[in-house]
């Protein structure tokens, strides 16, 4: 199973950071990434450009909407991710609990669905629907 | 091997993240070297090797890790490594290691749910989804059960051992539980393409076998008798394609007969003048098992055994299982109502509600009443809430047949 790690952190916090702790930081970082390259989990990921680099694109009334920023202004912001393959979902929040970040702000974990196992898509529409009931 | 790793280390994810470094070096050095003698003590050794490793590597960054590994290192220093290897990974430790992970997971001082959950998934290897699926609860939920039992493992030095002959009758009843439970994945697999996973049941089977060695108990014995039954009939259960054929269209030759023979010697053992849930349930079974057909089988002294249940343990689902009995005693009309007053219920209509069987049972008994859209009704929520291919196919052929 394929599960998305979603790293969102205090960027004004992690800009705050002495050099030296921020060295640090990335160089755990760098470890994070090693050790699942070798177990065979990483399947990809990447780091953002901050939060306010972002644009929000929609499309309303057949017209382009574009504004500067996320869409969602929280005090965290979505800093990177990785793509593991983990055995489950336990397994995987182990591995997310090593993401460097998961002490300095949040991480969170979302199965990949998986549009090869028959009724997939039905499923994931499924529960979503009920979630939003 | 999982179970030796964690004896060894003692932590249940370092011996995780142990066995997939060694899978992984495995994967470079049998390539290039060929597959050493004895492959599984390679696995193992490596594993342990490397979490040591790991630990040393952790240790810069975290207290704990440190205290680990030193601890550790003491270990190796006390031992002739070559010795230590040797001795505890030979094959035949298997055994009692699969046991002491049995009784750590079904430890009392974790929370019943999270012993099943852990028992699942670290024994029988299940993940937390198909775990999930089989308690009608969201996978997070029971990642967090699964995450928050090992944390209590850790935190708590619950021992990795079999307990003492004392403390064995308390220990038993959560054991069997999990056994149980494992054998229900492993008959009735909840999702996937198949109805039984043979190797689930098998393995439920051989821990059952092991427990009434250990401890011959009325319900440990109870229990094989059950499974072993069950498992008799699993050959008819299901045609060379995958579909489901039920009950009273069993072709009755197919079933196991020394399966059968061996489970109704061991109820006769399991019975006694106060049988519990395990002994009963293999009683309703050798009734089953009994009969030439449908039609022959002692539905009044299924009824009889099913009462008696009802009383040591009543839940929604047995009182469904024996509405079911008494429909095929009485005729289809008593048991409709018996499942109708059973949705009425607060508690146990909220927990029926959600299960596939449910409405199942209860639109077959309107299609024996001729009542065709209750019927289709039934059939169509029964079809929402199952997850298993053979028994979709099987929900989707019942209402297929029904008249228009």
């Amino acid at each position: 199973m394929k599960y998305l790690c979603l790293i969102r952190d205090e960027e004004a916090k992690l800009a705050a950071m002495p050099t030296a702790e921020s060295d640090a930081f990335m160089e755990r970082y760098f470890e994070f990434t090693q050790s699942v390259m070798a177990s065979g989990q990483y399947v990809a990921g990447e780091a953002l450009q901050p939060a306010q680099t972002a644009m929000t694109v929609r499309i309303r009334d057949g017209k382009l909407i574009t504004t500067d920023g996320p869409f969602a202004e929280t005090h965290e912001q979505v800093g990177g991710f990785y793509l593991i393959e983990a055995r489950d979902l336990t397994e995987a929040v182990r591995i997310a609990a090593r993401i460097p970040s998961a002490h300095t702000g949040s991480i969170e974990v979302r199965p990949v669905v998986d549009f090869s196992q028959p009724g997939a898509n039905a499923e994931a529409m499924k529960q979503s629907a009920e979630a939003h009931r | 091997m999982l179970a030796t790793l964690i004896r060894l280390l003692g932590d249940f994810d370092l011996a995780e993240e142990a066995l997939h470094d060694a899978f992984g070096a495995a994967v470079e050095r049998w390539g290039r070297d060929g597959v050493p003698a004895n492959p599984r003590a390679w696995l193992i050794s490596t594993g342990r090797f490397r979490a040591v490793d790991a630990l040393r590597r952790r240790a810069r960054a975290d207290a704990r890790g440190a205290a680990v590994a030193a601890e550790w290192e003491m270990d190796r220093d006390d031992d002739d490594p070559e010795e230590v290897e040797m001795a505890s990974i030979a094959d035949d430790a298997l055994p009692d290691d699969r046991l002491r992970l049995i009784f750590t997971c079904c430890h009392p001082a974790l929370p019943a749910e999270g012993r099943v959950a852990l028992a699942l998934r670290e024994i029988c290897g299940l993940t937390t989804e198909e775990i999930a699926r089989s308690f009608l609860t969201s996978p997070s939920t029971m990642a967090q059960r699964i995450v928050r039992a090992k944390a209590k493992i850790r935190d708590a030095r619950i021992p990795y051992r079999v307990p003492g002959r004392e403390e064995l009758p308390a220990r038993l009843e959560t054991v069997l539980q999990v056994v149980y439970l494992v054998f229900a994945e492993g008959y009735a697999a909840t999702a996937g393409p198949g109805v039984a996973r043979a190797d689930l049941a098998e393995e439920a089977i051989r821990l059952g076998r092991l427990l009434v060695e250990l401890l011959p108990e009325r319900e440990a014995i109870g229990l094989l008798a059950l499974m072993l039954l069950h498992d008799a009939r699993r050959a008819a259960r299901s045609e060379a394609d995958g579909r489901l054929v039920l009950l009273e269209a069993q072709d009755r030759a197919r079933w196991d007969g020394d399966k059968i023979a061996e489970g109704r010697r061991l109820v006769e053992r399991a019975l006694g003048a106060y049988p519990g849930p395990y002994a009963l349930q293999a009683a309703i079974a050798a009734v089953h098992v009994e009969a030439t057909d449908t039609a022959s089988t002692d539905w009044p002294q299924i009824v009889g055994l099913y009462d008696r249940l009802l009383q040591v343990e009543p839940t929604p689902i047995v009182a469904l299982n024996r509405a079911v009995a008494v429909a095929m005693r009485d005729g289809p009309a008593a048991g409709l109502a018996l499942v109708d007053a059973l949705l009425a219920d607060a508690t146990a209509g909220a927990v029926l509600q959600r299960h596939h069987l449910t409405h199942a049972t209860r639109a077959d008994l309107c299609r024996r009443l001729g009542r065709v859209a209750e019927a289709r009704a039934g059939y169509e929520r029964a079809l929402a809430l199952a997850q298993q291919a053979s028994e979709q196919r099987f929900l989707r052929e019942r209402l297929a047949a029904l008249p228009a």
